[in-house]
């Protein structure tokens, strides 16, 4: 008799347990969050926190596409002339109303956060006026015709002008001034360790499926995995390739995946001219060449055609990611078609070289950092003995990004590997990489080989003046192809993006990279 | 007393400021700080305008002079990365640390004196060969590895404790503590043990090599022909005589524990300061590096004068100034 009742206290704790389980979700993200300020440092960890507590004018769904958020739709009155029609009846979590007027406050802030070491600045420069026409439109002037304001505004969260007119960064971190239109409000942060939110009941879109989320960063790749094994977490994200096999079969838990936008690829060296050395190429006895190689297109291609994607796709990265020949996936706007990877040749790769005056091949030493994407070293080193296979000795050279990322800022190697995570649109890659260097337009800010091609800039530069968004694709396309028919950068794969959950639940994955509460559910039944 | 604690002081404002520059000279020579946090896609302009919101267009050598100006009036400067005062963010993972690394400091004593103790007063027992070819694994496996097997077979498996974190906290002295807690031990326990296992080994090993040499001292032979009761023997004349050398290293490894338990921190995700320090070096927060280093080098000649107080204590034949 005594052990009835004693059961029925067991019971219930444990059908309370489920039930709070039920309402409570724990994820834990592999990148720290630095600041809940979402105009403070443009960072991908920093845009996920920031989406679960703002809103953006104009949302992307799991593939990066544009969705309609706090602007119901959007269009160009004049040319230079961005109207957008806001939603309506949308409140703020301290319940202030959201107006035109919050956009106007949103965008004078965005150049005006102190200390920033990366400010949001560059998406409210072209802006030259926000005119709030009336509570529910806006428009955004610009000098000249600007396509891409829609694009820019998907990476600006909005906030309340009489919330935050004297906000600092200090208020938003301290939880105090995070208070946006999101799905989550916050309840604590603890900075670099956790995050607490609780459903904003009053939220106007879709209803977040758990009350409560705790958000934690758990760095360390393996703890991240046990914590998830152990039951501690149920979502996870950046799951170690080495770990992939492991979970695929493991009945616990369930892998949802994306290929996602960032690109893997090869720089060359297209600094030096023709006639001159270039800094890590020699002849084969390591005396200087006297010319650089790599402004050879036959030579760029040939190294190309030496390298197995399909091998370094499942052998290197576990299958957690796709060949690619150019930055887009299959999919996205302004995304190349009929253009499929350079397939592995290596015969023809000797030809091509003998062709270009190097049947002997000759040294490189190609350098890349160990310690920023997936498998960055062990991708260096395949792809060196793929190279050495055409007969162009390479020696590999992998260092931490910090010392990497400087030297490689300067032009100071021959090959090097880095990534770039896109916008979905082919005019983010161009200007960024492929664009001639130019600090006034604001080009090729990120293109460390220093590539040039008067025809890829001329496109480039007609794309961001065209309206038409059919026209604008088709010019971007052409810009693309002409760049890898030049051989301007090396592809190599588009990383796929993937999450882990318990059982039981699924995420919504993203092609962004960004892991948020909303995007995790239960499971629907089977 | 005074004098010799105002040549310590001295001392420590010294090598403070020697830290200081190294560091600076150390981040400048390894890369440039906005390479790492600026956006990828942020164009020249904007690269332009964070080298001059961090202060990163003067030359270096203004650039020190800075922060030493504003060093004396007690301003170690702002993390890049958070824009919070580099100082207020060390503090604020200080109490992570310090109940790790205390924890960890109390379980080598509580295990490592005893075991050492039996090891040292019957060096050839079964037993003892046992403690001490334990004690070898202590030292020679690595902290990483025996971390991740902790939370494999306690976590995952078994499903005891929590695996990463740091758990429930409450308030003492307006900071956050979690050994106050329920939740919070059971977070401390295996991070604190991955921590202690080096230290359990030292402590047993230095305390056995102490009681060994002891017990041959003549004042021991003298004190058991006295007709002393073992125990006494034990614990007054052998004991007292071998803690200098433990005192001495067990202040030494609290202080390389608290300042550098960076792989324990990491692999349990303890929210703590080494965990700071590796993510600040990573990119090259250099307020953060520079503070840190500074806070840890004040830490380490406080402990040092500490232990130096308690030899004193412990050995009267110590003393702290020479007299003349």
């Amino acid at each position: 008799m005594m052990m009835k009742p004693i059961m029925a206290v067991a019971a219930c704790f444990g059908l309370l347990c489920a039930e709070a389980r039920a309402q409570n979700l724990t994820m834990a993200v592999g990148a720290p969050v630095t600041s809940l300020d979402p105009h403070y440092h443009q960072l991908s960890p920093n845009n996920a926190a920031s989406d679960m507590i703002f809103d953006r004018l104009v949302d992307t769904d799991s593939r990066s596409r544009n969705i309609p958020g706090l602007a119901l739709s959007w269009t160009t009155v004049e040319p230079n002339v961005w109207e957008f029609k806001l939603r309506p009846n949308v409140r703020f979590h301290n319940g202030n109303p959201f107006v035109a007027e919050d956009v106007a406050f949103t965008i004078a802030r965005l150049p005006n956060v102190p200390n920033s070491p990366s400010s949001y600045a560059i998406y409210a420069r072209p802006i030259t006026a926000v005119e709030v026409v009336d509570p529910l439109t806006v428009r955004f002037r610009t000098t000249e015709p600007y396509p891409l304001l829609p694009l820019d505004m998907t990476n600006v969260r909005i906030l309340n002008r009489a919330t935050h007119e004297r906000s600092t960064t200090d208020d938003f971190n301290a939880g105090r001034a995070a208070i946006g239109t999101g799905p989550y409000r916050v309840v604590s942060h603890r900075m670099g360790d956790r995050i607490e939110l609780e459903r904003n009941d009053t939220y106007w879109g879709e209803r977040p499926a758990f009350g409560r989320v705790n958000y934690r960063m758990i760095t360390n790749d393996a703890s991240r995995t046990a914590a998830l094994l152990a039951g501690d977490v149920d979502v996870i994200d950046q799951v170690p390739t080495s770990d992939l096999a492991r979970l695929r079969t493991d009945q616990r838990v369930t892998l949802s995946e994306i290929v996602g936008l960032r690109l893997i690829f090869l720089g060359l060296d297209f600094a030096r001219p023709a006639g001159e050395n270039s800094p890590f190429v020699t002849d084969n006895n390591g005396q200087p060449l006297g010319r650089n190689p790599l402004q050879d297109v036959r030579v760029r291609r040939a190294l190309s055609m030496a390298i197995d994607r399909r091998a370094i796709v499942e052998r290197v990265m576990e299958g957690a990611a796709v060949p690619a020949s150019q930055f887009l996936p299959e999919g996205t706007y302004s995304h190349v078609p009929d253009m499929p990877p350079t397939a592995y040749d290596a015969d023809g790769a000797r030809r091509l070289l003998a062709e270009a005056g190097y049947p002997q091949g000759f040294r490189i030493t190609l350098a890349g950092p160990n310690d920023r994407y997936i498998n960055d070293a062990r991708i260096i080193q395949a792809v060196g003995q793929m190279w050495t296979r055409i007969g162009v000795r390479t020696t590999v050279e992998a260092q931490p990004w910090t010392t990497f990322v400087a030297r490689a800022g300067r032009a100071d190697f021959s090959a090097f590997l880095i990534g770039w995570g896109s916008n979905p649109d082919g005019s983010h890659p161009l200007r960024n990489i492929l664009a001639t260097v130019n600090r006034d337009r604001g080009w090729g800010a990120s293109n460390r080989g220093r590539y040039s091609n008067a025809r890829v800039d001329e496109l480039t530069l007609q794309s961001l003046s065209e309206l038409n968004d059919a026209r604008r694709e088709q010019i971007l396309i052409q810009a693309q192809r002409l760049a890898a028919d030049d051989v301007g950068v090396i592809p190599l794969h588009i990383q796929t993006n993937i999450w882990a959950t318990r059982r039981g639940l699924t995420i919504a994955a993203r092609a962004d990279e960004l892991t948020r509460a909303q995007d995790v559910r239960p499971a629907a039944a089977r | 007393m005074s004098l010799y604690l105002l040549r310590r002081l001295i001392q420590a404002v010294g090598v403070m400021a020697v830290m200081s520059l190294i560091v600076f000279l150390g981040v400048f020579a390894i890369g440039d700080p906005v390479d790492i946090l600026i956006a990828p896609d942020a164009d020249q302009i904007e690269r332009e305008r964070a080298i001059i919101a961090l202060g990163l267009d003067k030359p270096l050598w203004m650039q020190y002079l800075v922060f030493l100006g504003n060093a004396l009036r007690g301003d170690l400067g702002r993390s890049f990365v958070f824009n919070e005062p580099a100082l207020q963010l060390i503090m604020g993972r200080m109490p992570a640390t310090l109940e790790l690394a205390l924890g960890a400091t109390i379980m080598a004593i509580i295990i490592g004196l005893p075991l050492g103790l039996y090891a040292g007063l019957r060096p050839n027992g079964a037993i003892s060969k046992a403690i001490l070819a334990i004690s070898i694994l202590g030292f020679s496996l690595p902290t990483f590895w025996v971390g991740l097997m902790l939370i494999m077979v306690f976590a995952v498996q078994l499903g005891w404790l929590p695996s990463t974190g740091r758990g429930e906290t409450a308030m003492l002295f307006g900071l956050r503590w979690s050994f106050l807690t329920q939740d919070g031990l059971a977070h401390l326990i295996m991070p604190a043990t991955n921590l202690a296992l080096f230290k359990i080994s030292l402590v047993i090993r230095l305390t056995r090599a102490g009681v060994r040499e002891t017990m041959l001292m003549d004042y021991v032979k003298f004190a058991r022909a006295k007709g002393l009761s073992p125990a006494r023997v034990t614990f007054v004349h052998v004991f007292k005589n071998i803690l200098i050398p433990v005192v001495t290293v067990v202040g030494l490894e609290l202080g390389s524990t608290i300042a550098f338990s960076v792989v324990t921190e990491s692999v349990f995700a303890w929210p703590g300061m080494g965990k700071l320090i590796i993510d600040s070096i990573n990119v090259l927060d250099r307020p953060v590096i520079v503070a840190y280093l500074m806070t840890i080098v004040l830490m380490f000649i406080t402990i040092n004068l500490i232990v130096d107080l308690t030899y004193s204590f412990l050995d009267p034949r110590v003393r702290l100034e020479s007299k003349g």
